[in-house]
């Protein structure tokens, strides 16, 4: 029995985990993940706002979220290493959130539906919103694909192929805040990092090529949002957790397997 | 081959040469429509600065089709920051580069830090930033010794492997001009030959232009068409045996009137003084193996290998293998130099 709520859910989980795999492994391979959390954690601060203005979460989520992504990508400091910088601003713009949301007048919201997710709250709007916005990500990385690998593995090569590497990295700054904006609803903001890096993790054993990677991570992405929401469904557990608990057995599980290859091999 | 004007037939037979040159784009390239020879790159008063520190003055640069040039200096004196502006990657505080309109440029870094994060292969890392046509890759591949390394991860080969496929990848997509960043770096004395050697030979087969930075005199001396000393700004410039001579370049790098080839002998007794004589040798069993696997892969297909297993069995005679890259140098590209205007 197929409810629609469970239908949503669904969808909506395949949606998000589709978008966010090959971007996770960007953020994998960049070493971005501070960044990943820097952007999502001002989501909040989006969310106070959009319900502060009373406009579309969605809308305030996603204004806050490129704001904060491309303030994090021009960031440079001789004073402070990268990740004291994004940790500070990952932090502080989650603890300015909470803040501004306890500040709303006549607001009761239920804070842990935007920290933790609300999938099985997903409506037919949310849905398309979801899916249009998972649909253009998912098109315009697969645009720039070798533009950006070119740049992640060295800009200087990227500059003499002809390429602007600032400019690729707009395209995945912008991808990256459009990704937490639709995953705040299915795992909140702060499980979205964990969407992003633990399927590219749990891909990366398995992979010898960088389109390889991004494949199993979008399988194992998927795998774990539908697993994840039936067994949640079963055990009456918060659904998103659940979900980034069954990515983190899977990410266990493919080193378990690599590893065990890895041991035969010497010893044949 | 994509660079080829369309109707050219092109053949895979033996008679082909391995590399193909690059006369009809380059032609597109360098010739004005007024028939005046234009530079591949230009560089007006270039200057850099990091925070308040002036790395590069007022450099005036231009490189033509079929030159080499070398960049010498001291640590610190800026190369390494004028190859990164002359490609576009850093951001200049006065003047302008110009590249030739449709300029290819094939970049050899100092070094490439791979992260074992990223999985690529070395036949997914020649496709990058765009896909390679078959048999232009298999003519490369053969000639820089590379194919038995496609499968391979990036993060597995060696420094030898690694600047050799860096130097297969820059030469994929038919550069205008080859430029290389102290790229011998981490190689040992016989592995930088080869790869000097590998690149005399490749540019002698495409005509492409040549900029190269290295520490390596007695390899610059021998091999380029021009020498660029540098220390911030560019201290003397010209003629490897005019430049060895100036006062400035001597003030830098402390050699007497013999210059290179003064230097290049004191190279060549200190290695072999060294009682680190074990890595050598470790070195090359390593090549050796390498070689070996290469040679059961394709060795009937290429005769040209021959030549190469035969400077392995002579222990490196670095002396020999001066003086051939000298007579390497191909008399049409200094007669195409001295055609040309400054």
């Amino acid at each position: 029995m197929l409810d629609s709520f469970i239908l949503r859910a669904a969808l909506a989980g395949i949606a998000v985990a589709i978008a966010a795999a090959p971007i996770g492994c960007f953020v994998v391979w960049r070493r971005m993940a501070y960044f990943g959390d820097a952007t999502a954690h001002a989501a909040i601060l989006g969310v106070a706002m959009s319900l502060a203005f009373s406009q579309s979460v969605f809308a305030g989520t996603l204004v806050v979220s490129v704001l904060m992504a491309y303030l994090v990508s021009s960031l440079s400091s001789r004073e402070y290493a990268m990740d004291t910088l994004l940790g500070v601003l990952a932090h502080s713009s989650l603890a300015f959130g909470l803040v501004a949301v306890s500040f709303l007048p006549g607001v009761r919201i239920d804070l842990n539906a935007y920290l933790f997710g609300d999938i099985l709250a997903v409506d037919s709007t949310d849905l398309i919103q979801m899916w249009v916005g998972a649909v253009l990500v998912t098109a315009l990385l697969a645009w720039r694909w070798s533009a950006l690998l070119m740049v992640t593995l060295n800009p200087e090569l990227a500059y003499a192929s002809g390429l602007k590497p600032r400019r690729e990295q707009l395209a995945l700054t912008v991808s990256l805040a459009v990704i937490v904006a639709l995953a705040i609803k299915v795992v909140g903001v702060l499980l979205i990092t964990a969407m992003l890096i633990i399927p590219a993790a749990a891909a990366r054993p398995l992979s010898h090529t960088p389109e390889r990677m991004a494949l199993i991570a979008v399988a194992i992405g998927v795998f774990a949002a539908l697993s994840g929401l039936l067994t949640s469904f079963q055990l009456d557990t918060p659904t998103g957790p659940t979900i980034v608990c069954v990515a983190a057995v899977l990410f266990a599980l493919s080193n378990l397997v690599y590893r065990t290859r890895q041991l035969l091999s010497h010893w044949v | 081959m994509s660079f080829l004007s369309a109707g050219k037939p092109v053949s895979a037979s033996s008679s082909v040469p391995l590399m193909q040159p690059l006369d009809a784009t380059m032609k597109k390239i360098t010739v004005g429509s007024d028939g005046s020879m234009r530079p591949l790159i230009k560089a007006t008063d270039m200057s850099v600065s990091h925070g308040r520190t002036a790395v590069l003055e007022r450099i005036n640069f231009s490189i033509q089709s079929g030159e080499i040039v070398t960049i010498v200096g001291p640590n610190g004196s800026g190369k390494s920051t004028m190859v990164r502006a002359l490609i576009g990657a850093q951001p200049l505080s006065g003047g302008v580069i110009d590249h030739a309109k449709g300029l290819r440029i094939g970049y050899v870094p100092q070094r490439l830090q791979m992260d074992q994060a990223l999985p690529m292969s070395v036949r997914r890392f020649f496709d990058l930033p765009t896909r390679i046509d078959a048999s232009a890759l298999a003519q490369v591949v053969a000639r820089i010794q590379v194919k038995h390394l496609l499968n391979r991860q990036m993060v597995d080969l060696s420094g030898g492997q690694f600047q050799r496929v860096l130097l297969a990848r820059a030469l994929l997509n038919h550069p205008h001009v080859l430029i290389l960043d102290e790229a011998t770096q981490g190689l040992d004395q016989q592995g930088s030959a080869e790869f000097y050697q590998q690149i005399d030979t490749v540019r002698n087969e495409m005509g492409c232009a040549v900029l190269m930075v290295s520490h390596e005199l007695h390899v610059v001396m021998s091999a380029s068409d021009r020498v660029i000393c540098l220390n911030g700004h560019i201290c003397c410039e010209g003629a490897p045996d005019v430049v060895s001579s100036q006062p400035e370049y001597r003030a830098l790098f402390g050699t007497g009137t013999l210059g290179a080839l003064a230097l290049y002998r004191h190279d060549h007794d200190h290695s072999h003084d060294h009682p680190g004589e074990h890595e050598h040798e470790h070195e090359h069993e390593h090549e050796h193996e390498h070689e070996h696997e290469h040679e059961h892969d394709h060795s009937h297909d290429h005769p040209g290998d021959h030549q190469h297993d035969h400077q392995h069995d002579h222990q490196p005679d670095h002396e020999e293998r001066n003086s051939n890259s000298t007579l390497n140098v191909p008399d049409n590209l200094k007669s195409a130099h001295k055609g040309m205007p400054d």
